[in-house]
């Protein structure tokens, strides 16, 4: 028995929308299979319907050579299937071991027995090598191991088969590099695994084979050693893919955004930018490069309005706007594609088109003496549906029905669109496919190229340093260093995110190549 | 669409069901359910007295589903209708009593008194949330009690001692002779009209306005309001405010229009509260809200019958009420977890 999941023609439809149409997917014992497609693709879907969220209107489903019904995710759960989703389902303030017995928790005469599953969990742990401490709790926790709480969570519940979907989106690099080995270790114990993701060096990295689907469609499955980056991205969009990110020299000339010694703490009291210093120019784009918890949060925060300042200054063309309401420091010119597209960037329930409106609802044509004028904004939103790509089935659709990318890129349409002087992207391309990767990155140059400021905040080094004209590197609260792009490299970058001082860095760089990381 | 039609259906196999249980209660306690429906039919449209009588029952309702429905669309949970009726209820009868204008003031401002009223009953606990956090639904509740007694201890001092405000000056009425007419002499007042406006109100509100935009949003998402450069506490108390005044003029129906004076009460009127099942019936749709008040005012008030006629025991009459709406309103919870549980399957 090679395969223990077969999915033969799969079919799903939402409505009149053909989401999966004929798709095939046959996962060997022990392997790890990606799974690969542009934003909107289907994947998800797909997925969905293998852990029983979605029932399909047509095809078959085997596990290990019987044909079974996934009616819901407990079904799934006694096959041993688990997935991992892209936004964590933990509950906050439970210990690790509490959220990994939720809904099984084992009882002893009426009781649960919290530290007979905590010594499970650690044994699991241990196993696997995914340290983690079976009492922390989540809140206190970093993404990246609330992430392997999700794994242990489907481990717990004895799954053989884990889906991952898009796993590394929110991960720094370094958490990316432990997340493939933990991989690899579930692998060596008899695990097998479907990897969903948009980055084909990871796909390159990890996988023994790729199955592609384009637009709901199967296109096919290849074997990993057999191909490469390029064959498969053409594969997946169906014609050629440029990969370099094409641009001119900067040209800057005057501040747009300035920032003076700023300070702002979290929610705790404790101080996460710490008299920070920054100005970004028109004709820019300065590329914030930084380990994931040193102040990039707060500081995109602060400066939109959204968090409170504890002291310094921030201008915005010469204009203070401490302390000022986003509204304000909107209208004096400010752009945010936010951080979490779900907590900040869309209403959810809403309507796609409402959601392109969300920024300028207020403002004529959209709306006139309180009206608003629900004709001009299908408009709009049809103009930036077609402009950058957003798939869906219309502007009336809730934004919560689009997949994952599609919603970013209609938050990136609507903050690009309304041409502010200053662009803060943060995190732009999280979970893009390359193709949409590569024109966002184009939206952003063109900015520039228009004579505005572009802020760029991203935990990719590849992105930064190719899309930046300037590296402001952050560690601790602070601005450490300000680099050029074309005279640093990878290396240099890693060690101030660490927090080396640039003397330290060359040093160290003259000492040995190889022993630098991140 | 096919949704549609499951908004449709749902009630009505609900009400059918609801209808066939309270059947089997009334079997099974001995009475002949044919008799039993036949009455509660006569008591809802058994002639143009009745009818009119239904409609005067359904007015107040509307209004307390509409402000149910409207803090339920901008995301708040109102239990304190009941009190912003009461008080929306006092406040009328006060203004109708105590003054003497010509009635093309004197009304309207009953009106508004009633209206704003209730909107500051609404706006305290949205003060208290946008502010404190503190959760409306246990704000709303004590205001309740407090308006309750509040209006007791005024009608009170009021009337030096006696049980009712006296009748309001017919300037302040909401009588309608040609209504009476037609409707046998019913007490069938304009309130309906003031109701089925409001409906258009809300529509207009939430459907149409920039206003409504922000506060559907802010009810939807409270961070990305903030993003998007909303006063998101000022949003909060505004729809509490508005959903009190809707409850408020729900009050003047029966000050301005059934009774013409408040009374001293023993308790709740059950308006305000069964507003909630009202507001779930109609799906906190300005329309879906007169569906759920006129099934809601004419079994109230065609039960009123069942005794009479068939013979049937309060008691047994109760329980059959109860039994339909119970179906009626777990139809719509059923369908509502259903919602609930396939929209989180469906997040991404
Ligand atoms: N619940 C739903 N209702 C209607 N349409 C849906 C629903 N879920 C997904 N879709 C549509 O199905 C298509 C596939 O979505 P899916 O989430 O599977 O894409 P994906 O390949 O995972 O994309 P991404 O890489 O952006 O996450 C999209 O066009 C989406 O709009
Ligand atoms: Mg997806």
């Amino acid at each position: 028995m090679e395969h223990v999941i077969e999915m033969l023609n799969i079919r799903k439809e939402f409505g009149n929308f053909v989401a999966n149409d004929n798709i095939t997917l046959q996962l060997k014992q022990g392997e790890i299979h990606a799974l690969l497609g542009e934003n909107g693709a289907g994947k998800s879907t797909l997925m969905n319907v293998l852990f029983g969220l979605y029932q399909p209107e047509g095809g078959e489903i085997r596990v290990r050579g019987q044909e079974v019904k996934i009616t819901d995710p407990n079904v799934a759960n006694n096959l041993g299937i688990g997935m991992v989703h892209q936004h964590f389902m933990l509950v906050e303030d439970f210990s690790v071991t509490e959220n990994i017995i939720l809904g099984s928790e084992p009882t002893s005469v009426g009781m649960i027995s919290v530290k007979t599953a905590a010594k499970k969990v650690q044994e699991l742990s241990e196993l696997y090598g995914l340290d983690v401490d079976p009492y922390a709790k989540i809140e206190d926790i970093s993404v990246g191991m609330q992430q392997r709480v999700e794994i242990l969570k489907t481990l717990y519940r004895g799954a053989e088969i884990l889906i991952f979907d898009e796993p590394t989106a929110s991960l720094t690099p370094q958490e990316i590099t432990e997340l493939i080995q933990i991989m690899r270790r579930l692998i060596e114990e008899g695990k097998s695994i479907i990897l969903i993701t948009h980055k084909l060096k990871e796909i390159m990295d990890v996988s023994d084979r790729v199955t592609v689907i384009r637009k709901g469609q199967g296109i096919g499955t290849v074997v990993t050693a057999e191909t490469n980056p390029n064959e498969l991205a053409s594969l997946m969009v169906g014609r050629q893919v440029e990969f370099k990110t094409v641009k001119g020299a900067a040209n800057p000339t005057t501040d747009v955004l300035d920032v003076k010694d700023l300070v702002v703490t979290d929610y705790r009291g404790i101080e996460k930018v710490r008299g920070l210093n920054l100005n970004v120019r028109r004709g820019e784009i300065v590329g914030i490069a930084g380990i994931d918890g040193n102040g990039q949060s707060e500081l995109i925060e602060a400066i939109t309005g959204l968090r409170k300042v504890k002291s310094g200054q921030v201008f915005i063309n010469g204009q203070d706007i401490t302390g000022k309401r986003p509204r304000k420091i909107t209208e004096s010119g400010v752009g945010h594609i936010p951080q979490d597209r779900h907590k900040h960037g869309l209403v959810l329930d809403f309507p796609i088109g409402h959601n392109i409106a969300l920024q300028t609802y207020y403002t004529g044509p959209i709306s006139k003496n309180g009206f608003m004028n629900y004709s001009t904004i299908s408009k709009k939103a049809n103009e930036i549906i077609q402009k950058y790509d957003v798939r869906t089935q219309g502007d009336h659709e809730p934004a919560r029905a689009l997949s994952g990318g599609n919603q970013q890129k209609a938050i990136i349409g609507r903050e690009i669109d309304r041409d502010p002087d200053l662009l803060i992207a943060a995190l732009p391309t999280r979970g893009l496919d390359v193709g949409a990767i590569e024109f966002i990155h184009q939206r952003l140059i063109e900015q520039r190229d228009k004579g505005k400021a572009v802020l760029l905040i991203s935990f990719e080094l590849d992105e930064v340093m190719n899309v930046s004209d300037r590296i402001a590197v952050i560690y601790d609260g602070q601005i450490v260093d300000t680099l050029d792009p074309l005279q640093t490299n990878e290396q240099e970058l890693g060690l101030l995110m660490a927090g080396q001082t640039k003397k330290g860095a060359m040093t160290n760089q003259a000492e040995g190549e190889g022993s630098s990381h991140v | 669409m096919s949704n549609r039609l499951v908004n449709i259906l749902v009630p009505v196999i609900s009400v059918i069901l609801g209808l066939i249980v309270g059947a089997i209660v009334m079997l099974v306690s001995g009475y002949d359910p044919v008799a039993g429906y036949a009455a509660l039919w006569n008591g809802i449209f058994g002639d143009v007295y009745t009818i009119g009588e239904t409609i005067r029952q359904i007015t107040p309702y509307i209004l307390a589903g509409l402000a149910v429905a409207f803090a339920f669309r901008t995301g708040l949970f109102n239990i304190g209708v009941e009190g912003q009726l009461i008080v929306g209820w006092f406040a009328a009868a006060y203004v109708g009593v105590a003054f003497d204008f010509p009635k093309y003031i004197h009304l309207p401002l009953a009106l508004i008194a009633a209206a704003g009223a209730g909107a500051l009953w609404g706006f305290i606990p949205g003060l208290l949330k946008a502010r404190f956090k503190v959760h409306e639904v246990i704000v709303t509740i004590m205001m309740n009690y407090i308006a309750l007694h509040t209006t007791n201890a005024l009608i009170k001092t009021f009337s030096d001692g006696g049980d009712n405000t006296g009748p309001i000056n017919p300037s302040a009425s909401l009588r309608s002779e040609f209504l009476e007419n037609m409707t046998d002499f019913s007490r069938l007042h304009y309130g309906i009209l003031i109701a089925l406006a409001m409906v258009f109100v809300m529509w207009l509100i939430l459907e149409k306005t920039t206003r409504g935009f922000e506060l559907k949003a802010v009810g939807l998402n409270h961070n990305a309001s903030e993003y998007s450069g909303m006063n998101v506490n000022k949003n909060i108390i505004l729809a509490m405010v508005i959903s009190g005044a809707f409850a408020g003029l729900g009050g003047a129906m029966e000050a301005l229009g059934t009774f013409e004076y408040a009374s001293v009460k023993g308790g709740f009127t059950g308006i305000g509260f069964d507003g909630i099942a009202v507001a779930l019936l109609g799906a906190n749709t300005p329309l879906g809200v007169i569906f759920g008040a006129a099934l809601f005012g004419s079994l109230k008030y065609g039960a009123l019958n069942m005794p009479n006629e068939a013979g049937i025991p309060t008691e047994i009459v109760s329980i059959v009420i109860a039994i339909i709406i119970f179906f009626v309103a777990s139809g719509y919870v059923i369908r509502l977890f259903v919602e609930r549980f396939s929209k989180k399957k469906e997040a991404k």
